[in-house]
C-alpha cells in the first residue's frame, strides 16, 4: 500500500468519524435540553439515565405551562420577560439598522472630510470590550434614574450600532459605483440613489444584519444583569433564566426556560442559514 | 455578497474625482456632498461617541475618585481629588494574581482550541457529501443559541447528583464527579485544574463555530489548481494539506486569533454563568463585577476595568509589532 492510499483511507475514516462527533457534540446539548424540558423533575432524579421523557409529560405540557403562567399564579412569569425581551430586541433592531444604514452608506460611498477618521473609529469602537463601557454607563444610568429598558434600550443602541455599521460597511463597498451614478446621471438625487438602487441590491445584506442585532440584544446578559436585576418586573429573558437558576426552581423548568429562549434564535438561523453565514463572515459579530 | 477587502472599480472613481478637482474650491456638488455625508453620519456617530468613547474616558476619571453606588446621588462628578488608592485596593487583595493568571489561562487555551476545532470543522465540511448542509447548520447551534441557555444545559449536564455525564462515568464503574465545583484532579501523577479546563473547553465548545465560518469561507475561496497541480505531482493528502492549504490560511488565522483573543479577555458571562468564578475560574471580568455589584465599589470596579483594559493594550501592541501577518486577498 503506498503512503497515499494509506492516507485517502485513513483520511477518509477519520473524515466520517469526525463528523459524528461534531454531529454529537452540537446536537446532544439540543436534544437534552429539548428532552428535560418536557420531563417531570422527579422523573429525573429517579433515573437520570433515561433519555426520553414519557408521553404523558410532553402531552401535559406542565414544565411549559409552569414556566409561563404569572408568579401571582404560582408560575415564573415567562410572558413578562419574553415581552420586555421582545420590546427590547425590535426597537434595537429598528433603529440599528434605519440609523447604520445611512451612516454605512456614507462612510462607504460619500466623500467628506473626517471620512478616514469614522472609518478608523468604527473598527476600534467595534473592537471595544462591553465591560469597560459597561461601569461608566452603570453609574451615570443609575445617577439619572434610567437604569429601565429605555435606558437599556440606548445601551444596546451603543453595542449594536459599531457591528452593523462595520457589516454593512464592508457590504457597500461590494456594490459597484458605476451603478449609483448612472442613477445620478439619469437624475436622481441621493436619496433617491439609496432608495431605488442601493437599498434593493442590498436587501439580503440590511437582512442578515438585522438578524444578527436581533440576535446580539435577545441573547445579552452583562448589561441586563448590570442594569435591571434589582428590578423583576423589567427583566429579560436570559436575566430572567439566570435568576430562576439561583433559587429553587426545578431543573427541567428552567430547561422548558432554556427552549422558550432559544426557539426564536434558531428559527431564525435555519430559516436564513445561507445569507447569514454569508453575512458573518463578511463583518463577524462579536462575542 | 463575497467579502471583496477593496473595490477596484470604487478606486477609479474616487481616483479620478480627486485628480480633477485638485486644489480648487470645491463645486456645490462636492459641498453637498460633504454636508450630506456628515449628515448621515451624525446620528450614529453621536450615539458612539456618546455612550463609548465617552465612557471610557470617564472611567479614568471614576478610577482616581472614591465613590460607592449608596454614595451615588450626592458625589459632584467634576470636582474631586484624585487619588491612586483604587488601585492598591483591588491589586492588593489575594485574588489579584491568581484572577489575572486564570484570565490568560483562559483564554489562550479558550483562543487557541476553538480556532483549532474550528479549522477542524471546516476541513471536515469542505467537500460535499449528503447531509453536509445540515451539519453545517447544527455546528452553528453552540454559537447562536443564548449564552444563558446552554450554559444552563451544561451545569445540569455535568451536575454531580442527576447530570448525564455522571450517570454514565457511574454506569462505567467510576466515581462521580463534580465537574464545575472542583478546582483540580490529578492525572498521572499531575495536578490539573478541573473546573477551569471544563470552562475552557465549553469555550472551545461554543466559539468553534465563528472560527469555522471563516475558515470555510476562506478554504472555498482558493483557486482549485494549487492542489490539482500538487496532486498530479504525487502529493498526498497530509502533505497538500500542510505546504498548500495551511499557508494559504495564515491570513485569516491571524485575524481570528486576534479577534478571538480580545473577545474572550473581556469575557464575562461565560465563566460568570458556568461557575460563577468559584473553584479556581475567576477571570478579571468576574472580579469586576463583584467589585461593582458585590461591594458596591464603583471607583475599584473602574480601577480594576482599567488594568484590564490597559493589560489588553500592551498585549495588542506586541501583537501587532511582532506578530501579525496582514490579510493578503
Amino acid at each position: 500500500m503506498t503512503r497515499a492510499v494509506f492516507e485517502e483511507r485513513l483520511f477518509g475514516f477519520l473524515k466520517w468519524v469526525s463528523v459524528v462527533f461534531f454531529v454529537v457534540v452540537t446536537a446532544f446539548p439540543l436534544l437534552y435540553m429539548v428532552s428535560l424540558s418536557f420531563k417531570n423533575v422527579s422523573e429525573l432524579l429517579v433515573d437520570p439515565g433515561r433519555f426520553l421523557p414519557s408521553l404523558d409529560d410532553v402531552l401535559s405540557l406542565d414544565t411549559y405551562r409552569t414556566v409561563l403562567r404569572p408568579t401571582a399564579a404560582g408560575g415564573q412569569g415567562f410572558f413578562r420577560f419574553i415581552r420586555n425581551s421582545a420590546l427590547l430586541a425590535v426597537v434595537t433592531v429598528v433603529v440599528t439598522t434605519t440609523l447604520a444604514v445611512f451612516s454605512a452608506y456614507a462612510a462607504a460611498r460619500l466623500r467628506f472630510r473626517g471620512k478616514r477618521a469614522i472609518s478608523g473609529g468604527i473598527l476600534l469602537v467595534y473592537l471595544f470590550p462591553a465591560i469597560v463601557v459597561a461601569i461608566p454607563l452603570f453609574v451615570l444610568f443609575t445617577r439619572f434614574g434610567l437604569r429601565n429598558l429605555y435606558g437599556l434600550v440606548v445601551v444596546y443602541l451603543a453595542q449594536t450600532i459599531p457591528v452593523a455599521l462595520y457589516m454593512l460597511r464592508s457590504h457597500f463597498q461590494t456594490i459597484p459605483a458605476s451603478l449609483e451614478e448612472a442613477g445620478l446621471i439619469d437624475g436622481l438625487n441621493r436619496f433617491g440613489v439609496i432608495r431605488r438602487i442601493t437599498l434593493p441590491l442590498s436587501a439580503p445584506a440590511i437582512a442578515a444584519v438585522a438578524l444578527y442585532v436581533f440576535m446580539i440584544a435577545w441573547n445579552e446578559f452583562l448589561l441586563a444583569f448590570l442594569f435591571v436585576v434589582d428590578q423583576p418586573d423589567l427583566w429579560t429573558l436570559p436575566l430572567g433564566l439566570q435568576q430562576l437558576n439561583s433559587i429553587e426552581v426545578p431543573t427541567t423548568v428552567l430547561m422548558a426556560g432554556s427552549v422558550i429562549i432559544s426557539v426564536p434564535v434558531i428559527v431564525l438561523f435555519f430559516v436564513a442559514e445561507r445569507f447569514l453565514t454569508e453575512g458573518l463572515t463578511a463583518g463577524g459579530v462579536k462575542g | 455578497m463575497a467579502p471583496t477587502p477593496a473595490n477596484p472599480m470604487n478606486e477609479t472613481v474616487t481616483t479620478n474625482t480627486a485628480a480633477g478637482g485638485r486644489r480648487r474650491r470645491p463645486s456645490a456638488l462636492a459641498r453637498r456632498e460633504e454636508r450630506l455625508g456628515w449628515a448621515l453620519v451624525a446620528p450614529a456617530a453621536l450615539i458612539v461617541v456618546s455612550l463609548i468613547v465617552f465612557p471610557v474616558l470617564w472611567n479614568v476619571s471614576l478610577s482616581l475618585q472614591r465613590i460607592r453606588l449608596i454614595e451615588l446621588q450626592r458625589v459632584d462628578f467634576f470636582s474631586f481629588d484624585p487619588t491612586f488608592a483604587n488601585f492598591g485596593r483591588v491589586t492588593g487583595i489575594r485574588d489579584f494574581w491568581p484572577t489575572v493568571r486564570t484570565t490568560f489561562v483562559y483564554t489562550v487555551f479558550g483562543t487557541v482550541l476553538s480556532l483549532g476545532m474550528g479549522l477542524w470543522a471546516a476541513l471536515v465540511v469542505r467537500h460535499a457529501f449528503r447531509g453536509r448542509s445540515l451539519v453545517r447548520g447544527l455546528m452553528l447551534f453552540p454559537y447562536v443559541a443564548p449564552v444563558v441557555a446552554v450554559t444552563l444545559v451544561w451545569r445540569i449536564m455535568l451536575n454531580p447528583t442527576f447530570g448525564i455525564a455522571n450517570v454514565w462515568l457511574e454506569r462505567l464503574g467510576l466515581q462521580r464527579v463534580d465537574f464545575l465545583g472542583r478546582p483540580s484532579f490529578t492525572f498521572l501523577g499531575a495536578e490539573l485544574p478541573l473546573a477551569l479546563t471544563v470552562v475552557i473547553l465549553f469555550e472551545a465548545w461554543r466559539y468553534f463555530p465563528f472560527a469555522f465560518l471563516f475558515i470555510l469561507a476562506r478554504l472555498q475561496a482558493f483557486p482549485a489548481e494549487l492542489e490539482e497541480a500538487a496532486e498530479v505531482d504525487g502529493a498526498t493528502i497530509s502533505q497538500k494539506f500542510w505546504y498548500i492549504v495551511l499557508p494559504q490560511l495564515k491570513g485569516v488565522f491571524s485575524v481570528l486569533f486576534l479577534l478571538r483573543f480580545i473577545w474572550t479577555f473581556n469575557k464575562f458571562d461565560d465563566v460568570f454563568l458556568l461557575t460563577g468564578g468559584s473553584a479556581g475560574t475567576k477571570v478579571v471580568t468576574v472580579q469586576i463585577v463583584e467589585w461593582l455589584r458585590g461591594r458596591a465599589d464603583i471607583g475599584a470596579a473602574a480601577a480594576l476595568s482599567l488594568i484590564l483594559a490597559g493589560i489588553l493594550i500592551v498585549l495588542l501592541v506586541v501583537y501587532f509589532r511582532w506578530f501579525y501577518e496582514e490579510e493578503t486577498a
